[in-house]
């Protein structure tokens, strides 16, 4: 998948594809949903009706040639704008081709007996065929035909098709694990799923038909955007149609191209022309960085939000705390208490639980075999009682965290020895976890747990601080432990012992404050959370129900991408605006190219407003609308790349911009339309 | 000429040391705090209750536009009527007959909306009763009706979230009470003790050093005057306005004048900041107000006191700058500043003819109109301010990446339609109405009216021009003054006129106050790091490139063919 991130923005495929789609575009039903463009358009159409009139006789319009040549200017202007669109498009959809393509028909184990309790029988059929709701077997090596929810199985995966991760990864039944992706690759096992969506509904789907156009919404700030827009069409059409009486006043004539001109020339056609493409790039920029976004709103209020909510382990730490210690209670032999330890750990299959085994292992300790049967019960960990453990040969083993050890202690009328109690603490001051093992009720010892953390995350926290979001570490830890970690890392805010209710008191809770918040989440029970947030990443490894909650869909599975799609969001508004300005100022240098141009015959004093010295009239006002056609191809690259942002704070972020595009959009036109000027001189 | 421009800074600072302590006291008297005004109260209750107003009752703000757009509308009607049959009513020792329909329906208007544009004179146009019961009556609720919008829009901004923008009847009666009538009586005393008349006797005679006999028009004219200042009005008791020498004796007077018309617009910016809690904003407010004015009106005072090239050219020596037009006693100076004053502020009242200020002083006049909120008229100017505001919070927040927000609240969709709305009224009145009197002057030059559109003009050409432009950037911005030059007593005039001022009156007020009342109404973003402070010089500037922009952009072509035109071929 190397064009998944090639981050070239043109290729040659594509802009013929651009092309092509410009003229198509030329239609008025499509033309009419951009209404400062669309404005423009009609202006062409006039001026050919003034070269057709020309033709006919008509002499007081000026040359044929002059009128057609700005006719031609006219002309190229609408379909810049056209292609801008168009290529930003043709981008957003290579790339999502190039990801559908991943899922091409492949041939699908169907299992035929989906009613039968053990639904064994299978036969082929194409990947096209299959609806929601059907099952299909995959086994190792095939290629999983569609997006579904494994209900029975585990398997290692090959997601590189749509990650570009070659690390496989395992997905199994039950839990938040259990999502696959059509066009990924079974590695080992086999695993029956359930298909999820019918095809052409999927989340890529849905992303390819909201670049093409079709579905595409405006977003709130768009539509704000568009009206400000109009409005400043509206008054510089007033300005030229009052012209008209003015100038009859002033006894001078004004040809139908000029007024034409200088009403194109003044209208904001840079930002018109390019405000769909930025838009649709966002999107496209969004994809680049392996986030479905389910909707264009959702990539703008990313820009926006002030509090992240991020899960500790695997954003903040890396992947899972690990058992680094056993320290056993005073009187208890450390090799019973290590035995208790990898027993209680058997059924836990969290990695924390897995760690466990591991060290007790490389210490020389067997792990011994059990099955879950009369004699022997697994006691699962939920979020009620926070222990785990298992029964077995009349022992009840317990391992979960202090306070939950510690009330079961208590209540069963015993003591919780001192020293393991002063362990406990150590550990969590020093950003361990404890994990607190007991039989029958009687206190052991306990496991220390540790957290690695990110290299380089603290900085990014830094960065998000300036942007002036607030962080929020999410974790189960206790409070002690959250502490130190969240100090470490340089969250803002930090969540222990959170359930998952937890999660969505404290989104409600920052709404009710007036703020947006993003949380990134993959378990089903992350789903009502994901729903409440303002932006809500689903792991694409996640639950469908977590999936169908969020309105992003991250395919890394990557939980520090919250941060990227903050920042995607403020490119984007920060390039409507931006390019808002300097369209407008790039007005100032318009007027004094054509009003002159216009008065000069029969107001002479007007040539000291010609400041740029422009040859003569005809050339000042071909000049100033060959820059106003020329400037919206030589913007595209910006537009679709994005106005880069920095986290330097609002105030001098604007100051930046300011100077950059509104001072830059003042000058760089005076400069522009005396270059063109010069360069005209060597044709006429 | 160093005497004269100590006058203009003595005047200008004068204006803000009295605007500090008078913006505290509006403060308090809108919060409902301790002034030594309490003694008025009993009066308010009365009123209250005569009127049946329940003075605790909140508005929302379409409750709050409905109560004073009624109220506007009875005024309307009863100052049209009473102008109408003026001559049959009492108090009219000159015996002045009525005003013709016309004239009544542009008057009756004018003195509505605060603009004050006179196309009678009121030697002869108006009774005593109406110039008292109406023009007098009309300039002190207009100025209260500006005033309690803008408290309206103080209360939305004030709270985090509320649906209350107070109660009209209780704002504008208390801004009667404790702010304009005790001000307007200091006013009027001060004016009296200068030889302003305050009689109810009719013409008197006075034979003049040559041994003509010239009738002197009197009438009870210094709480008018006072009054037409203070309240940003600018309609005078006399044709010549404050040029003439019983409205304006002196140059005490004219300091009294000119400080008292920048008086109240100033003092209600300081006001916000403490009303508000948002000191520094409303002082980035002030600043970036005061270096609107003295960008236009450093080189109109330049421009005056240099004098016109023309007559330099013919050799005549001008050492007290341009006097055409110009009161010997007041002198250029203080005429240019009054000039831009007059125009920033949209009171409108003259004390120099405008038809004969240089062309670069016209011009820096009729750009303080058509941007209007460089402190601007009574309440308005910042309700007006407010609409740049948000445009330039707009643009500014995308800019900054994040969705444009105003004091805690989302700007969306709705309040820029609004803004923008606004913004676009401007631009269509002025140059709709210019373009289509300049159609009618040069297409239908000879059609058979009461005044032939080819005799409206006193000058050709471009100062011809400016003259019509003068006239409907006057009349939108509700200012009121003339370019003078204009036959405007006629009913092309009058009407279109009275048109321009109303529809730029009523939207510039409902529109803020609707942006506010949907502002406050929204829920409330607490600030961060990421959010654009608008208290800030950045913003400021950001504001005043938006006005500059907006306005350059907007009329340059007009500004082209009239004044500046003017000024290339002058030079």
């Amino acid at each position: 998948m190397q064009n998944v991130n090639s981050n070239k923005l043109l290729n040659a495929s594509l802009v013929k594809e651009a092309l092509k789609q410009s003229i198509i575009k030329l239609k008025p039903a499509t033309m009419i949903r951009n209404p400062v463009m669309f404005t423009v358009y009609l202006g062409t159409i006039i001026l050919l009706g003034v070269c057709v009139w020309i033709m006919a006789g008509e002499n007081s319009q000026g040359s044929l040639g002059y009128n057609f040549t700005i006719f031609i200017i006219l002309l190229v202007t609408v379909l810049f704008a056209n292609f801008a669109e168009a290529i930003a498009e043709a981008r957003g959809k290579a790339q999502a081709e190039s990801l559908r393509k991943t899922r091409e028909d492949t041939p699908a184990k169907k299992i035929t007996d989906p009613h039968s309790k053990d639904k064994t029988k299978w036969g082929i059929v194409q990947s096209s065929s299959l609806r929601k709701g059907d099952i299909f077997l995959c086994e190792a090596g095939d290629v999983i035909p569609m997006d579904g929810e494994i209900i029975e199985g585990i398997a290692t995966i090959d997601e590189s098709a749509i990650t570009g991760e070659s690390a496989p990864v395992i997905r199994e039944s039950g839990g938040d694990k259990s999502s696959v992706t059509g066009g990924t690759k079974v590695l080992s096992d086999s695993i029956k799923v359930r298909v999820t969506t019918d095809p052409g509904e999927s989340f890529l789907d849905k992303m390819i038909a909201l670049v093409e156009g079709a579905s595409r919404q405006k977003t709130p700030n768009e539509i704000a955007l568009t009206i400000l827009l109009a409005s400043f069409t509206i008054i510089f059409l007033l300005v030229c149609v009052t012209l008209k009486p003015f100038a009859d006043y002033a006894n001078t004539p004004i040809t139908i191209a000029a007024f034409i001109s200088l009403y194109v020339c003044l209208i904001p056609t840079t930002i018109g022309g390019l405000l769909s493409a930025i838009g649709i790039a966002g999107m496209d920029r969004a994809l680049r960085a392996n986030v479905i976004a389910k909707s264009g709103k959702a990539v703008e209020t990313a820009g926006d939000l002030d509090t992240l909510l991020l899960d500790k382990t695997g954003t903040i730490t890396i992947g899972n705390r690990k058992a680094t210690h056993f320290y056993p209670t005073g009187k208890i032999d450390e090799a019973v208490f290590v035995e208790a330890c990898i027993l209680g750990s058997l059924a836990d299959e969290t990695p924390e639980g897995r760690s466990i085994i591991e060290l007790g292992n490389s210490k020389g300790y067997k792990t011994p075999s059990l099955q879950a049967d009369g004699g022997t019960r697994f006691v699962p960990f939920s979020a009620e009682t926070r222990f785990s453990g298992v029964d077995v040969n009349g022992m009840e083993i317990r391992k979960g965290a202090f306070d939950a050890i510690l009330n079961q202690v208590r209540k069963a009328g015993k003591a919780f020895p001192d020293d393991t109690e002063q362990q406990v603490k150590t550990i969590s001051s020093n950003g361990g976890t404890p994990l607190v093992v007991s039989r029958n009720s009687e206190v052991l010892g306990v496991i220390e747990l540790q957290d690695i953390i990110k290299p380089g995350i603290s900085e990014r926290f830094m960065r998000l601080r300036k942007m002036g979001v607030k962080t929020v570490m999410v974790t189960g830890d206790n409070p002690l432990t959250a502490k130190f970690i969240a100090n470490k890392a340089g969250v803002d805010d930090f969540i222990a012992e959170a359930k998952p209710e937890d999660k969505m008191n404290y989104i409600r809770k920052e709404q009710t404050g007036g703020k947006l918040v993003a949380m990134m989440g993959d378990g089903t029970n992350d789903a009502p959370a994901l729903a409440q947030a303002d932006v809500g990443v689903a792991m694409n490894s996640g639950t469908q129900a977590a999936k169908e909650a969020g309105n992003m869909v991250d395919l890394d599975n990557d939980p520090t991408k919250l941060i990227e799609i903050v920042e995607i969001g403020k490119q984007l508004l920060m390039t409507r605006g931006t390019l808002t300005t300097f369209s407008i100022a790039n007005d100032v240098a318009k007027y004094f190219a054509i009003v002159p141009a216009l008065f000069i015959a029969t107001i002479p004093a007007l040539q000291s407003l010609n400041i740029m010295g422009l040859r003569s009239p005809q050339s000042a006002i071909l000049s100033a609308v060959i820059f106003n056609a020329i400037i919206i191809p030589i913007l595209i690259p910006l537009a679709l790349r994005g106005v880069a942002y920095r986290p330097i704070g609002a105030g001098p972020l604007l100051r930046r911009n300011l100077f950059i595009y509104g001072l830059g959009g003042i000058i760089v036109p005076f400069i522009g339309i005396k270059l063109i000027d010069l360069i005209l001189a060597l044709f006429m | 000429m160093n005497t004269e421009i100590t006058g203009i800074i003595a005047s200008f600072l004068i204006t803000v040391l009295l605007a500090i302590p008078l913006g505290r006291y509006i403060a308090k008297v809108y919060a409902g705090e301790k002034t030594f005004t309490d003694f008025l109260s009993p009066l308010e209750r009365f009123i209250y209750k005569f009127c049946h107003v329940d003075p605790k009752k909140g508005m929302g703000w379409k409750e709050f536009l409905k109560a004073m757009l009624t109220i506007n509308l009875l005024w309307l009607i009863y100052a049209f009527v009473l102008l109408l049959f003026q001559g049959h009513l009492p108090l009219n020792p000159d015996k002045n007959p009525d005003m013709p329909a016309d004239l009544t329906f542009n008057t009756a208007i004018s003195f509505l909306v605060n603009c004050n544009l006179q196309d009678y004179s009121g030697e002869t146009g108006v009774t005593y009763l109406t110039q008292l019961f109406v023009i007098t009556f009309l300039q002190f609720v207009s100025a209260a009706t500006g005033i309690a919008c803008l408290v309206a829009v103080f209360n939305g901004l004030k709270e985090k979230t509320t649906k209350n923008l107070g109660n009209f009847w209780v704002i504008f009666t208390q801004t009667m009470t404790r702010i304009l009538l005790p001000l307007a009586l200091i006013m009027a005393i001060l004016l009296v003790f200068n030889g302003t008349p305050a009689s109810f006797d009719g013409k008197d005679t006075i034979t003049t050093l040559q041994g003509d006999t010239v009738q002197v028009s009197r009438g009870p004219a210094a709480g008018m005057i006072a009054i037409k200042h203070l309240g940003t009005n600018g309609g005078g008791w006399f044709g010549a306005n404050s040029a003439h020498p019983l409205e304006n004796p002196n140059y005490f007077t004219n300091m009294l004048e000119i400080t008292a018309q920048v008086l109240i617009p100033v003092a209600l910016l300081f006001a916000m900041g403490i009303y508000i809690r948002r000191k520094k904003f409303a002082y980035v407010v002030f600043g970036i107000m005061t270096v609107g004015m003295l960008c236009l009106m450093l080189p109109t005072v330049i421009s005056e006191i240099r004098g016109n090239p023309e007559i330099t050219r013919m050799g005549v020596l001008q050492a007290t700058g341009a006097m055409e037009g110009k009161e010997v006693r007041l002198g250029p100076a203080a005429s240019g500043y009054w000039s831009i004053m007059t125009t920033i502020i949209s009171t409108g009242s003259v004390n120099s003819m405008h038809d004969s200020s240089m062309p670069v002083s016209g011009l820096m006049q009729m750009l303080g109109m058509m941007i209007n909120s460089f402190y601007g008229g009574c309440g308005v100017g910042f309700l007006n301010y407010l609409i740049y505001i948000i445009i330039a919070v707009f643009i500014a927040g995308l800019m900054i990446g994040r969705t444009p927000e105003f004091m805690g609240h989302k700007v969306e969709a709705r309040e820029v339609k609004i803004a923008a709305l606004v913004t676009l009224l401007s631009a269509f009145v002025i140059k709709g109405f210019t373009a289509l009197a300049a159609y009618y002057f040069v297409h239908h030059a000879n059609a058979d009216w009461a005044v032939k559109p080819a005799n409206w003009l006193n000058n050709p050409g471009y100062h011809g021009f400016s003259e019509m432009l003068y006239q409907f950037t006057s009349t939108n911005a509700n200012n009121g003054s003339g370019f003078e030059g204009l036959s405007d007593n006629n009913p092309f005039w009058n009407i279109t006129g009275g048109l321009a001022m109303i529809l730029g009156r009523f939207l510039p007020i409902i529109g803020p106050v609707a942006i506010v009342g949907l502002l406050a109404g929204k829920k409330y973003i607490p600030e961060s790091q990421g959010t654009l402070k608008v208290d800030s010089y950045t913003f400021g500037v950001m504001t005043f490139a938006v006005i500059i922009i907006i306005t350059a952009l907007s009329y340059f072509p007009p500004l082209v063919l009239g004044p500046i035109a003017e000024y290339l071929n002058m030079h």
